[in-house]
């Protein structure tokens, strides 16, 4: 196969890749849309395949096997509450396979056409390096995130005295080590270069804390499309270096959708140590003799079912009690009874953009009763009851009304109109930001505390 | 005059700064409520990057590169089918009213 009828290949696979996220505009044509992703992989992956200088297919066919193997197993049965740590495992993988091809590039410039061992081209090498410095801080950031995710470290953030300092150094000696690696083609530098950028991932996803997750998923997912794009230069892939603008620029947008959400600059989410320890927020400390009155799942059932309207407010809280599938049925029980019931989706509920929508998809939810931000908040002046269950800051006029909050300026979730609040929580105690939520105490706001799960399976059983 | 042929280098840099505006525009006109399928599938397309491992994998010798390769095929092999099936189960869950 010539190489221009590989190159023209390449082109219509990056084409292919477009549809796939054009597609992604509406859930009619999304299904569509991943098919031309599909389609697109094969047609990259067929075309190199047939190139001439692949001659051993032995090693080929058995990674590509294990792969096929493990990814599918893990996609069939991962649990839609556990997405947003599945999507930071894959960013990693990502991460990892660039510095790894950026590796082989160095080690076998022949087989890439960028030179022989020793006399690599300049920009071959600058393009390499780059690809693997950023795979490799996509792959370490992303192994905190995974295990921040999952639990496995706290999700608070962790913060040590001169640790931007620290990271600002080791950034210097990265870019100085690479320049030095590009001019010398040194392999005990390209390495030193990998396991520094290592490092600095680690540090700078370490100190930010679990519920601005939401941000840095979304970030890695742009670092993991700006690696594959330095390695496509390096190949000379136009496949590869479409994608990577794609994946690049979809993960800065949203990365940027998600600050927008919570008012916050990139900057500040970046040097993280925001929303430690909840409680010792400033607010907390005005609480006085507020008192919020508390109900019980009868009745929140009595409430609504007399109700004429209700909007449903989800948020992590939800996904953590697995609590989707209840609600649901606490909808259709409404329902039943003339109950007009939307939903209302904050853009930072939970811990990756659009993380509720696909829970209450998967709970059978159409994705027509529910509502983004910007679409149902007016509404909520005239609507009967909110329904809040595992959503606290979102709904929090502080945002609002008080200059000193820290999460003053976001756009949130005007709960405290409708009729009556219904809040679903375990406890008063504040959310992630730290700050006490005054709708607790308002006096058309009832408190349902106990789990999320067994809160709504009550009210079932009450209806 | 120098330079009177442009380095071909010039002509992926215009595909790529191309690509960023086409990614910005596209990525902004996906529905909120698919962000989630959106990461998900931008993960798999992005591991594209196999075709990089395939190259490092195929001379028939046996190299260090060649190791690089067949480890980040396998890498790369999970991201692409698990990106995409993870996908095509969350798309096929946003369903309409009945």
């Amino acid at each position: 196969m010539g190489a221009n009828f590989s190159a023209i290949a390449y082109l219509i696979a990056g084409v292919f890749f477009i549809m796939a996220l054009r597609g992604l505009s509406s859930p009619v044509t999304a299904r569509r849309g991943n098919y031309f992703g599909i389609a697109g992989m094969v047609i990259a992956i067929v075309t190199t395949v047939l190139n001439p200088q692949i001659l051993g297919f032995d090693l080929i066919i058995l990674g590509l096997g294990i792969g096929a193997v493990i990814g599918t197993v893990i996609a069939l049965r991962i649990q839609m509450t556990a997405m947003p740590q599945l999507v930071a495992a894959f960013h990693s993988l990502v991460g990892l396979a660039a510095v790894l091809v950026a590796a082989a590039a160095f080690y076998a410039p022949e087989s890439y056409g960028i030179g022989i061992s020793g006399q690599v081209k300049t920009a071959s090498l600058i393009e390499l390096s780059l690809g693997a410095v950023i795979g490799a801080i996509t792959f370490s950031g992303s192994i905190v995130a995974f295990a921040k995710l999952q639990g496995l470290v706290t999700g608070n953030p962790l913060v040590f005295p001169g640790q931007h300092w620290l990271n600002l150094l080791i950034g210097i000696v990265i870019v100085t080590i690479g320049v030095v690696f590009v001019a010398q083609e040194s392999v005990p530098l390209f390495w030193v270069l990998v396991g520094l950028s290592f490092v600095i991932g680690f540090l700078i996803i370490l100190p930010i804390g679990g519920a601005d997750m939401p941000v840095v998923v979304s970030m890695l997912n742009s670092y993991s499309g700006w690696a594959a794009a330095g390695v496509g230069f390096t190949l000379e892939n136009t496949a590869l270096i479409i994608t990577g603008a794609l994946v690049g620029s979809s993960g800065a947008i949203l990365s940027y959708i998600m600050c927008r959400a919570m008012n916050r600059s990139f900057i500040s989410v970046i040097l993280g140590g925001f929303g430690g320890d909840a409680g010792a927020g400033p607010a907390a400390a005005g609480r006085g003799d507020k008192s919020a009155k508390a109900g019980s799942a009868e009745d929140a059932a009595f409430i609504m079912k007399n109700a004429g309207s209700v909007i449903i407010v989800p948020g992590y809280g939800m996904a953590v009690a697995q609590a989707q599938h209840a609600v649901r049925e606490m909808a259709d029980r409404l329902k039943e009874e003339g109950v007009n019931v939307r939903y209302a989706v904050h853009p930072v509920a939970g811990r990756m953009p659009g993380h509720m929508n696909v829970l209450l998809a998967e709970a059978n939810v159409p994705y027509d009763e529910v509502f983004e931000l910007d679409e149902i908040n007016s509404d909520f002046s005239t609507v009967d009851v909110a329904f809040v269950i595992g959503a606290n800051d979102v709904t929090n006029p502080a945002a609002k009304t008080d200059p000193q909050s820290p999460i003053f300026g976001m756009p949130i979730l005007d709960v405290e109109n409708a009729r009556t609040v219904l809040f679903v929580k375990r406890s008063l105690s504040p959310g992630y930001a730290g700050v006490d939520n005054e709708v607790f105490y308002r006096d058309n706001t009832m408190m349902l505390f106990g789990d999320a799960k067994k809160m709504v399976e009550g009210v079932i059983k009450a209806l | 005059m120098e330079a009177v042929v442009i380095d071909p280098f010039v002509f992926r840099l215009a595909i790529f700064v191309l690509a960023i505006f086409v990614g910005y525009y596209v990525v902004w006109s996906v529905t909120p409520a698919l962000h989630t399928p959106l990461m998900s599938v931008t993960n798999a397309i992005s591991s594209v990057i196999i075709v990089g491992a395939l190259i490092a994998a195929g001379p028939e010798d046996m190299s260090l590169a060649k190791v690089f390769g067949f480890v980040a095929i396998i890498l790369a092999a999970v991201n692409i089918f698990g990106g995409f099936v993870v996908t095509q189960r969350m798309l096929q869950m946003f369903r309409r009213k009945k």
